[in-house]
């Protein structure tokens, strides 16, 4: 660990997931849509809600689905004091296990009251429906007491049958580096390309490892490369796809830098993607001075130097 | 080995590119339904279950075997679930083996599935890590720089790559559960399709399914008390890892691809695998990786592996038949992939290929791999009991 | 009928905060090199490696990939990952010395919890079409547990504050503990309820590490070369139970039950129990029918370091540590996965002269 601490930043992870039902969640969310809440009757005869697609006795599927009340007791609850993003609520509420009338088993959902002595085990609840229903189980916003107002939307509504709901899962992370790549990020941001070697192989990461992969040790004595090399193998991207953020095409390469033992990939231009070559000399192009940061985007890209092309015998180890 | 194990029930999904008629249990019940009737047994007969798959950010659930316990029929029994990448689908199947090999239980059920119309595959692939520069294009981006490196190591002509898909692709037809179904694609057409990694072109890409595979594998006592005549005896199994990238890594012809492979084929009482190996499944999600694995695998002199494709001797009349079933090029649901190739190659020496049968299978491979070249895992099963 | 197997090494690390990469590489080298020192074997002494650890918690595919560099695996290495706590990784490999493939085996766990929001992220093992939505989290859901238990009389917020107040007490002696310094049950009953019922001391905090055992089969060279004592596992078995909490009896743990008769917990003087919140010990104490004279966590247990994915890997390695220095004949260690203790291993070992 350097006294510097290692480098972090923000990472997200973010995805709206798309998901096909199957005959009985479909049956589900499709009453849901229509504001009717469905049970799943299990192989011991009673009901449960939401209806699991398979019995956890015999395993066959849940296909008998029945109408149940959207109303219930509250079985057991536990308060949530700091709710997390994508609860159904963002002020403090209870989750609860609710015995809907005419179910056996208990459905999972929130509870809205200001405070954990406004509810107790036992404690009848309604669901609060959304305004507009789509076929999720967020179609309840969530359960309230029963005494509080009187049901918001009465009555089944229509609509056609359900067979896919959209789950947002997004989430947020604090990424850090290893010591050994946050001292070179730092190095980059002083326009540095600091590597490593290994005590045991005596090979020069580039960038540095928290393990020699090797053998199995940190990589320790640093040693500065410059910031020429070969490509020693590439690809040219042409595919866009989603999250990307260099516009196609373009060359990804492995750039082997003049005293390193290890390539690493990195962007090529200032050359016709047909006239690029294994073995080709490529020194790095850096963006001016004020852009830098601990980052390898320091390094704008690499480009031909129009040297000669390196001997395939001298790089071929590093294919 | 405590005792001998066979695969006695091989089950499948029909693979496709959106499976929009079933939820991830659904998905995962049509392989195991199949696989349990195929091995005349229910989920009372099931000791244990093993489940593969590949990264959760696919399906965008954490560890889902947990809620998948009741379709999984596990609800009350041991299960376990593996996740060693792209080769995850035969590691899955070769844990569950060897429950089987230690004496620990007499009937495993296995299920290895994507469900990747759930998400997109690039995008689980390619999340921009911090600091770090984005040129990152998925697996294929990945993987074209070393084929890139094959080509010329090995000189081999341009076209090969393109044999190996129009191969595979026509395969598939023989096959009703693949995903890809392209009568008319021919080496011609593939050579004709864009570019999308250079060097690798759209039609020598695998594509992304949905699709599961299932197996059940009983002990020789459990098989002998079956009604099973025709079992997949498995006569070997290998894993072998080794780093992503390390300075002088051989990224073609990886080392721990030589090393299960020479294992596997001392451990199978083989010493010439082209000529004892009826047929091979091998996993190709890229058409250049026929080549490379047959050299890797030993079924070629170093350099020497695009000779057998050029030379037709992959087809399945030929010398060594690879991916008979259409392989990874014609359906890739990621976690299940490597056990479709490790299922594929014991319905062969079952006999139960149909279409796609080998004739005469008696002695087949199946292979996996994942990360970046770095993970593999393999098997080799026989229609005979191993006599070693 | 089985293979004599012994665990013969452990090391690990349990911190609130790990200031590395989610793939803490950094973290697994100086483990490593404990357990070699431990055993005074190397690399090549191993012939099976076998790992636990999660996408979900380092937020990327395949994090797992990374922590292959600190093996050091060229040559390469047999190698096997689980999506699950690294017990279960420990169990394959047990599976794999059954076989008689292989003879030795070096299994581990990380995972750095802190990178994201742990609560919310395990809401992600939840149905995910009825109720990962609701993003019930895993607090809440243990809340509603206790709460379950505390109606129904199979517990009282008194017992829960003895299991915390020992916990935290016996944790003092652990230098890797999160939380520890000597409490009384009046000291833990007199903190706020903060996710009602549940205090804070009642739920494991969030934590990071790593950590790793050594096991040997008895009958190869390897085990004579050993300079330490050996902990001798007697049986190891898992189960897990429906994932639908509404077709459970949150109160019991029947695949506790039902793993720790199929590994005979009979005779045990000593138990670590992977509980992260404090009722959910009284759940598995009842589950194994462990009496009053059986020891339990004198590690401080999983409530005062609950390192997600190897925190049950540490009970097991927490209970042969007291097998090797003679202050237990028979030990018990157990692992927990999923919510409200869906999924449960049982480990059982002992000494022998």
């Amino acid at each position: 660990m350097t006294d510097a601490g290692t480098l972090h930043a923000p990472m997200k992870v973010e995805f709206d997931y798309t998901r096909s039902l199957g005959p009985t969640l479909s049956e589900f969310m499709t009453g849901l849509k229509r504001r009717q809440v469905l049970g799943g009757t299990l192989s011991d005869g009673t009901v449960a809600v939401p209806p699991p697609e398979y019995d956890p006795r015999t395993y066959d599927p849940i296909t008998e689905l029945v109408p149940v009340s959207d109303e219930g007791v509250v079985q057991s609850w536990a308060w949530v004091p700091e709710p997390v993003p994508g609860q159904p609520l963002d002020r403090p509420f209870a989750f609860a296990q609710i015995v809907l009338d005419g179910a056996d088993r208990p459905l999972l959902h929130a509870v809205a009251v200001e405070a954990p002595d406004q509810i107790e085990t036992g404690m009848r609840v309604r669901a609060r429906w959304a305004d507009e229903t789509v076929g999720a189980i967020t179609d309840i916003r969530w359960f309230e007491p029963l005494d509080d107002s009187p049901a918001t939307t009465p009555g089944a509504g229509d609509g056609e049958p359900v067979t896919g709901i959209v789950a947002p899962v997004h989430l947020a992370y604090d990424f850090a580096a290893s010591p050994e790549e946050s001292a070179f990020f730092r190095g980059l941001a002083e326009g540095r390309i600091l590597g490593q070697r290994c005590p045991v192989c005596e090979k020069v990461y580039v960038p540095p490892r928290g393990a020699c992969p090797v053998d199995g040790v940190p990589t320790t004595t640093e040693v500065e490369v410059p910031d020429t090399g070969i490509v020693t193998t590439f690809c040219i991207v042409n595919v866009p796809f989603l999250g990307q953020r260099i516009t196609p095409p373009y060359v990804s390469a492995y750039m082997l830098l003049d005293g390193a033992d290890i390539a690493f990939l990195h962007l090529l231009l200032g050359v016709d993607p047909a006239d690029v070559r294994m073995g080709m000399r490529v020194k790095a192009v850096w963006k001016p001075r004020d852009e830098w940061g601990t980052t390898i985007e320091n390094i704008s890209h690499f480009e031909p130097t129009g040297e000669p092309d390196a001997d395939y015998e001298t790089y071929k180890v590093h294919l | 080995m405590t005792t001998l194990a066979a695969v006695i029930g091989v089950g499948q999904t029909h693979h496709r590119a959106k499976r929009a008629d079933v939820s991830i249990a659904g998905l995962l019940r049509e392989a195991i339904d199949r696989a349990m009737a195929d091995a005349e047994v229910t989920f009372d007969d099931i000791d244990a279950i093993v489940i593969g798959k590949a990264p959760d950010l696919f399906e965008g659930v954490m560890m889902p075997e947990l809620y998948l316990a009741e379709a999984l029929g596990a609800a009350g029994k041991p299960l376990l679930r593996v996740h060693t990448a792209g080769s995850v689908g035969g590691s899955t199947a070769i844990v569950a083996a060897s429950l089987v090999e230690a004496g620990i239980h007499e009937r495993v059920l296995t299920v290895a599935f994507e469900k990747q119309s759930e998400s997109n595959a690039m995008w689980a692939l390619s999340i921009p890590v911090p600091f770090i520069m984005p040129v990152h294009a998925g697996a294929g981006g990945y993987f074209a720089p070393h084929v890139r490196s094959y080509i010329r190591r090995s000189g081999a002509p341009d076209h090969i790559g393109a044999i190996v898909a129009a191969k595979d692709r026509q395969n598939a037809l023989k096959n009703p559960y693949a995903h890809l179904q392209n009568p008319d694609t021919t080496v011609e057409s593939v050579l004709a399709s864009q570019m999308l990694w250079d060097p690798i072109r759209y039609d020598e890409t695998c594509p992304s399914s949905d699709g599961a595979c299932a197996l059940v594998i009983a002990s020789e006592d459990a098989v002998e008390r079956s009604g099973i005549k025709n079992p997949a005896w498995i006569h070997g199994t290998q894993m072998r890892s080794e780093p992503t990238t390390a300075a002088e890594r051989d990224q073609v012809n990886p080392h721990a691809g030589r090393e299960a492979a020479a294992a596997l084929w001392k451990q199978a009482g083989i010493s010439s695998p082209i000529d004892e190996i009826d047929c091979a499944e091998i996993y190709v999600p890229f058409s250049w990786f026929e080549p490379m694995w047959l050299e890797n695998l030993g079924f070629a002199e170093q350099g020497d592996g695009w000779k057998l494709t050029e030379a037709g001797e992959t087809r399945i009349e030929g010398r060594i038949p690879v991916n008979m079933s259409g392989g990874v090029l014609s359906s890739n649901p990621i976690g299940a992939s490597g056990m479709l190739r490790f299922g594929e190659a014991a319905l062969q020496v079952m006999g139960e290929a149909g279409e796609h049968q080998v004739d005469g299978a008696r002695k087949a491979l199946g292979h996996a791999y994942g990360g970046g070249s770095q993970f593999f895992a393999m098997w080799v099963v026989g229609a005979d009991k191993p006599n070693h | 009928m089985t293979r004599d197997v012994a665990i013969v090494g452990f090391a690990q690390r349990q911190m609130k905060e790990f200031d590395g990469s989610p793939t803490c590489v950094e973290l697994l080298v100086p483990i490593f090199a404990e357990l070699f020192e431990q055993t005074g074997w190397t690399k090549s002494d191993i012939e099976f490696w076998c790992s636990g650890s999660s996408d979900y918690l380092a937020g990327r595919s395949f994090s797992f990939v990374s922590a292959v560099d600190a093996i050091g695996a060229l040559p390469p290495v047999m190698e096997s990952h689980v999506e699950m706590d690294a017990a279960w990784a420990l169990y394959e490999a047990w599976v794999k010395i059954q076989t008689g493939l292989v003879d030795t085996a070096l299994v581990y766990g990380f995972g750095k919890s802190s990178a994201g929001q742990l609560r919310r992220i395990l809401s992600l093992q939840m149905d995910p079409y009825t109720v990962t939505p609701l993003w019930a989290d895993a607090v809440s859901v243990a809340g509603m547990q206790a709460r379950a238990g505390l109606e129904s009389g199979a517990w009282d917020q008194d017992q829960m504050a003895a299991v915390v107040a020992r916990s935290m007490s016996d944790a003092a002696g652990n230098e890797y503990a999160i939380r520890s310094k000597a409490t009384t049950v009046e000291d833990v009953l007199a903190q706020p309820v903060y996710a009602d019922p549940l205090r804070r001391w009642d739920c494991a905090p969030v934590s990071d590490g790593a950590a790793a055992i050594v096991i040997s089969a008895a009958d190869t060279p390897a085990f004579d070369r050993l300079p330490g004592p050996a902990a001798w596992i007697t049986g190891i078995e898992h189960r897990i139970e429906p994932g639908a909490l509404n077709t459970r009896d949150l109160t019991v743990s029947t695949s506790t039950t039902s793993a720790g008769a199929a590994a005979g917990v009979e005779g045990v003087d000593l138990a670590e129990l992977h509980a992260p919140f404090s009722h959910q010990e009284l759940i598995l104490g009842s589950a194994l029918g462990l009496g009053d004279d059986v020891r339990i966590n004198p590690s401080g247990g999983a409530l005062t370091a609950n390192p997600m994915f190897t925190a049950g890997l540490n009970r097991i390695g927490e209970a042969a540590r007291q097998v090797w220095s003679g202050s237990s004949q028979r030990a018990l260690a157990h692992a927990t996965s999923g919510p409200a203790l869906q999924q449960n291993l049982v480990l059982t070992m002992e000494a022998r002269a």
